[in-house]
């Protein structure tokens, strides 16, 4: 469905991604995790066609691909319906009211349609931010910390959404730093630290990689990097 | 594209401030201007003290009636004038800034004047605080004089002229009421000519009188010369004012409205195309925009046009506004107008280049009035304030940013003045430029 080969990045003399290679299957939701800095948002912004990989390359083009960013992309003086038609518009949908509608429902916003996105609260912002990224209903589906301004309630809606995709075949990419949630949604589980892909496979292989029972998740994956030098 | 500038629109019209803004602030400078123009210039005020009695104004010169009273009076037309009665009141009056300065006309002018052995003097006290205020009440003041002593000076080389004529010529005059004849130099040396012929040729005495009536002939002839130069004494220099630089220049009042419309003009593009850029990055948009939706050359190409088309209609309605104070000529609308499309242009790109480099609206709102005043200020350095150097050097500023060849273009446009293609072939280089360094500006933040 999406694959990454090799993708490299530099700042400078800051090396964001180094040799980093993915392959997301059709109905897989995989999540990447590791501490703030490590290269989640540069991977997933090359892997969505907004930044440029100094080598490397990805299999799918961007306009085939829904973009999720960290900060929510939307136009604050406009209302939330106006926002999802202006981008459902320039996606080129074929029916771009059919699409806004879907958008609305599926989002649980459709009272809030009329309201500029200004006056919204992050959560709902977000749900507009995610909205706008599933206009073109795309096969694959990318997200950069999407559950960060949720509260607890608005982010098990935001997952149960996301699983519903899922189950009908659309391939979700998702970036995190809070590693719970990655053990409890993803399939797979992809730990980047300082730019370098450290581990690969479903999270239960990663506690048994570090082979300590009785440890939880987020402790394995501490133990896992610690261990790493990282 | 089309989805995007009606997105834009839309924005625009729900910041009322911003509407608001660009709304209020061209009609503002347009009256502002308009008013300013139909007005005119300010006569300064003036304490006036005549102590010349009444009756007295009229003197006699070589037997005319001469009313000094005319040339006071284009005096006090000049300026705002105030009637003092006292030396006191006037100097407080000028202490006090009451008025700008003092004229006071002493009561011997006249007497003075037609004894023409010495010069009159008028007195004038003036309020140095502020030179700009000083200098106006003297230049005023000392230009009406200048007027008043030309006319004089014509009037006593009339006179002059007249006594020299007598005694060329000969003739009657009256003197003191006293009439009474003068022979003159021509009578006196036929005379003398036909008494040296009645001597006998021995006679010492025909020698002298030969003498007398080479000198009488002599003085006749330079004499005679003499009115062309008292002619010219009446007006040693005479000012013959020719403006050299500025071809053709532009009148006074077609340069205000162009200035006017230029800062405008500028002022609204900038912000436009910088703000509404800039908008585009501080909501994200942005990078969700270049992934495929919109290319950077056509975000850039929305946001230029958007901004160029909004102040030309600024302009437009500000130019409209300006004609009903000052006269423009409507037939030439279609050169103001494209005088006006292609200085928004320009500006638009130059703004476009301001809102690539900024993320934040205010900053690049901030950017757009930090470079644009500095641009205006320079473009209006006038040649011969400052060392030819630095003027140089402010011509070269200046051809690096849109307001000179946008203002010249648009003074051209409105009065004819010069032509139009080079600085609107200027304006579109600009364009060009500042469009391709906005483009290089947004690849920046791949
Ligand atoms: N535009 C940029 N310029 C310079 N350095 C950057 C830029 N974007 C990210 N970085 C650096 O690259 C590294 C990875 O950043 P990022 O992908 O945002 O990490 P994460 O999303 O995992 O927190 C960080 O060290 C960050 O400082
Ligand atoms: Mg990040």
């Amino acid at each position: 469905m999406i694959e990454a080969s090799a993708l490299s990045k530099r700042f400078g003399a800051r090396r964001a991604l180094r040799e980093v290679s993915l392959t997301v299957h059709a109905g897989e939701l995989v999540a990447i995790i590791g501490p703030n800095g490590a290269g989640k948002t540069t991977l997933l912004s090359i892997l969505a066609g907004e930044a440029r990989a100094d080598s490397g390359g990805v299999s799918r083009p961007p306009e085939e691909i829904g973009w999720v960013p960290q900060q929510a992309a939307l136009y604050g003086r406009l209302t939330v319906a106006e926002n999802l038609r202006l981008f459902a518009r320039l996606e080129r949908c074929d029916d771009v009211a059919a699409a806004v509608e879907r958008m609305l429902a599926q989002t649980g916003l459709a009272e809030r349609a009329g309201d500029r996105v200004e006056t919204l609260s992050g959560g709902n912002r977000q749900r507009v931010n995610v909205a706008i990224g599933l206009l073109s209903e795309p096969e694959a589906l990318l997200l950069d910390e999407p559950s960060t301004a949720l509260d607890p309630g608005q982010r098990e809606r935001l997952w149960e959404f996301l699983r519903g995709r899922v189950d009908g075949g659309t391939a979700i990419v998702y970036s995190t730093h809070n590693v719970q949630e990655a053990e409890r949604h993803a399939h797979r589980v992809l730990v980047l630290a300082d730019g370098e892909a450290v581990y690969t496979g479903s999270p239960r292989e990663l506690e048994q990689t570090v082979g300590a029972s009785g440890l939880d998740f987020e402790a394995a994956f501490v133990e896992f990097l610690r261990r790493r030098g990282h | 594209m089309r989805w995007l500038l009606l997105k834009d629109l839309q924005i625009l019209w729900r910041s009322p401030l911003l509407v608001a803004l660009l709304v209020i602030y061209p009609i503002v400078v347009a009256v502002l201007i308009g008013l300013a123009l139909s007005r005119g210039p300010e006569k300064p005020r003036v304490a006036i003290l005549n102590e010349v009695p009444a009756g007295g104004e009229v003197i006699s010169l070589g037997g005319e009636e001469v009313d000094t009273s005319l040339y006071s009076q284009q005096l006090f037309d000049a300026v705002d004038p105030v009637r003092v009665d006292s030396r006191e009141e006037a100097r407080e009056l000028v202490r006090d800034g009451d008025v700008l300065g003092a004229l006071i006309l002493p009561s011997d002018i006249p007497f003075k004047l037609q004894s023409a052995l010495e010069p009159a003097t008028v007195e004038v006290l003036y309020n140095a605080e502020d030179p700009v205020k000083a200098q106006l009440v003297r230049d005023t003041i000392k230009s009406q004089v200048q007027d008043a002593n030309a006319a004089l000076t014509r009037k006593f080389t009339g006179v002059a002229l007249g006594y020299l004529n007598l005694v060329v010529s000969g003739g009657s005059s009256s003197f003191l009421g006293r009439d009474f004849a003068v022979l003159g130099l021509g009578p006196a040396e036929r005379i003398l000519a036909q008494a040296r012929a009645s001597l006998p040729p021995s006679s010492p005495a025909r020698g002298q009188i030969q003498e007398v009536l080479d000198f009488a002939r002599l003085a006749r002839e330079n004499l005679d010369l003499s009115d062309e130069l008292l002619g010219s004494v009446a007006e040693p220099i005479r000012v013959d004012a020719r403006a050299v630089e500025g071809a053709g220049s532009t009148a006074l009042s077609s340069f205000a409205v162009a200035l006017a419309v230029t800062v405008s003009l500028m002022f609204v593009t900038l912000l436009l195309a910088a703000g509404t850029l800039a908008l585009e990055r501080e909501e994200n948009a942005f990078r969700r925009l270049v992934r495929g939706l919109v290319s950077r050359t056509a975000l850039l190409g929305e946001k230029i046009g958007l901004a160029a088309a909004c102040s030309l209609l600024v302009a437009l309605v500000m130019l409209a506004g300006l004609a009903l104070f000052v006269e423009l000529d409507w037939s030439r609308a279609p050169l103001w107008a494209a005088a006006a499309a292609a200085g928004a242009l320009s500006f638009a790109a130059m703004g476009a280049a301001i809102g690539a480099l900024a993320r934040e609206v205010r900053v690049a709102s901030l950017l757009a009035f930090m470079v644009s005043l500095p641009v205006a200020f320079v473009a209006l350095v006038p040649s011969g304030t400052v060392s030819g150097a630095i003027y140089d050097t402010t011509r070269v500023v200046s051809a690096l940013f849109p307001f000179d060849p946008a203002l010249t273009a648009l003074g051209a446009a409105l009065d004819g003045s010069g032509g139009m293609l080079l600085p609107l072939a200027h304006l579109l280089v600009l364009t060009l430029a500042f469009g391709a360094a906005a483009r290089l500006g947004l690849r920046r933040f791949d």
